[in-house]
């Protein structure tokens, strides 16, 4: 049954996951070089962080990023969930294949075509309605729509393996459609959600071409203030402001993963302790035996 | 039930509004800014042969690219299927890592390693292996190793997806009826994996052929992806109407193609 794992297999592995991290590893290794020049290493040092944070017109990029990343990624999962709702549980409503359509299209376009037909829209709306003005409302709109694809593929995938009878069930106990809703299906798809917003959270943080075409005066956003500095050549504080970045939202999505693990280990065992314990019940097990958790089910749904 | 109604009316709304809107704007643009106008933009991209060079390029970067990521893509896609099935999750969450990480800053970090005075010519010049730098930063070759380079996850996770539940007791079956191991690999596992092979090239081509940063960071200036152009119409020239045409063309020749396709191939599964 068990076989033997090729060699030849870990070493693709290894040579794959080289060529996936030596470039990562190299920018942070020269984030810490005294030298400014790539082709010499100059000892240890962390003067370029301590650059880093007197750079006022760089600090003020991030906090702008970071205030779109939020807004933008907060709003698309609540508008993503619903449009997966309806996509998943309204069999057939009146365009229904077109919202699939427009769901999607943003999955597939290049961002170049996206950027450049937000713009326009904008424009031709400043034209007309005299709104919204170019800066941090269009590059925040712009994320909101690029996200909510995301949103509704992740979502609605998690909800389609959902156990619909679950809900029925609530509903038939007696709870009301909101309540099943906000007790049953959100938890259930609560995982789904939150991978959603910090997917959202990433590719908004990191979007250079979209916010490039539908930005204002005074709204520079990190990406954009990298890109015209990078566009000169290797520079060291870009190295170190890269390696931070890295580190941070690494660090972060490495957590997010162990904690979904965790949670998912968790109520498997739940559930089956609970199954096993009204197993027990039905050979008349003293109630001290059950756990708390089975007690409070009991309780709440009394069969 | 109306309540839920109403929710879906108000999001469809908000999610609609991108491409129907865009399409009638570009034609409201054009007429707003004369009729006449319109047609020469589109005029404009037949006559001047910089488009459909830039459009040719482009499918061919892209192209090329792609094929270099599934050759790549595919060892490592099937070396994680083929791993105990508790190393899979760590083998996987490193390979999406780089993804979750910034565009923008990976495209930056391969600049180190291989611009004319990079870690790469660095290295090979001390190992004395060669006696001038490899020009390798504003080139063609560079515009590869990048979009390879960044779009390699892309490829990986699909492959991985349908060649982790593909049936391993009929590569048994088919080495029990005596093929050899690399004949029972063509033979069954390349042909049932190809869904995950045209889900993976599809991510890696259509993004890469619209491709905007990896070719102004790292390419020359002489090299024309159509991203680019887009990009330099748009801000360079302020020629919007242009623009906004190539954006139409584009869509038309690339997506909508892609689009028919996927739909026929759904309706193939479903029937």
């Amino acid at each position: 049954m068990e076989e033997r794992y090729p060699p030849l297999l870990v070493s693709v592995l290894c040579i794959g996951f080289a060529v996936l991290y030596l470039p990562i590893l190299v920018l942070i290794a020269y984030s810490f070089n005294a030298s400014p020049l790539v082709s010499v290493w100059g000892g240890l040092s962390t003067a370029w962080y301590v650059k880093l944070v007197h750079n006022r017109e760089l600090l003020a990029a991030a906090l702008l990023s970071l205030e779109v990343a939020v807004t933008a990624s907060t709003v698309a999962v609540v508008l993503g969930t619903l449009a997966a709702i309806a996509l998943v549980r309204f069999a057939r409503f009146r365009g229904r294949l077109l919202l699939t359509g427009m769901v999607t299209a943003p999955l597939v376009m290049p961002e170049v075509i996206t950027g450049t037909t937000q713009l326009l829209l904008f424009v031709s709306l400043l034209q007309t309605f005299s709104w919204p003005h170019r800066g941090f409302l269009t590059i925040v709109l712009a994320h909101i729509t690029f996200c909510i694809a995301y949103v509704t593929v992740t979502v609605q995938s998690r909800l389609q393996g959902a156990d619909r009878s679950l809900e029925e069930a609530a509903q038939d106990l007696g709870a009301g459609p909101a309540r099943a809703f906000l007790e049953i299906t959100l938890p259930l798809i609560s995982p789904a959600i939150v991978s959603s917003w910090l997917l959202s959270f990433t590719l908004s943080l990191d979007d250079l071409v979209i916010s490039s075409f539908v930005t204002g005066p005074g709204a520079t956003t990190l990406p954009m203030l990298i890109y015209s500095k990078v566009k000169l050549g290797v520079s060291p504080d870009i190295n170190a402001l890269a390696s931070l970045i890295i580190g941070i939202v690494g660090s972060c999505v490495v957590l997010a993963g162990w904690l979904m693990r965790r949670t998912e280990q968790r109520r498997e065992l739940e559930t089956r302790m609970a199954e096993q314990s009204e197993e027990s019940s039905l050979g008349a097990a003293p109630a001290a035996l059950r756990p708390p958790r089975a007690e409070a089910r009991a309780l709440r749904f009394p069969s | 039930m109306p309540f839920f109604f109403t929710l879906k009316i108000s999001f469809a709304e908000s999610v609609i509004r991108i491409p129907p809107f865009t399409d009638v704007l570009t034609r409201t643009a054009d007429h707003h800014l004369r009729l006449t106008l319109s047609l020469t933009s589109f005029r404009y991209l037949f006559t001047d042969e910089l488009y459909g060079l830039a459009y040719l390029f482009s499918l061919r970067t892209a192209f090329l690219s792609t094929l270099i990521c599934l050759l790549l893509g595919y060892p490592i896609a099937y070396a994680i299927a083929r791993a105990p099935r508790s190393a899979q999750n760590i083998l996987l969450l490193i390979v999406i890592l780089p993804f979750w990480t910034s565009f923008l800053l990976r495209v930056y970090a391969l600049e180190a390693i291989i611009d004319n005075d990079g870690l790469l010519n660095t290295l090979l010049l001390r190992l004395g292996l060669i006696s001038h730098p490899l020009i390798i930063m504003r080139t063609n070759l560079a515009i590869y190793i990048g979009i390879i380079y960044s779009y390699l996850p892309f490829m990986v996770l699909p492959l991985f997806a349908t060649l982790e539940k593909l049936d391993r007791s009929l590569i048994e079956a088919a080495t029990d009826l005596g093929s050899p191991p690399w004949r029972a690999f063509l033979e069954i596992t390349v042909p049932l994996s190809m869904p995950g092979v045209i889900a993976g090239s599809l991510l890696v081509f259509i993004p890469a052929v619209g491709e905007f940063v990896i070719p102004s960071l790292l390419g020359g200036p002489g090299n024309l992806m159509i991203g680019r152009v887009m990009w330099d119409e748009f801000f360079g020239n302020h020629d919007w109407p242009v623009a906004a045409a190539v954006a139409i063309a584009f869509l038309v020749l690339l997506v909508g193609p892609i689009a028919i396709y996927q739909h026929v191939s759904g309706r193939q599964l479903e029937g």
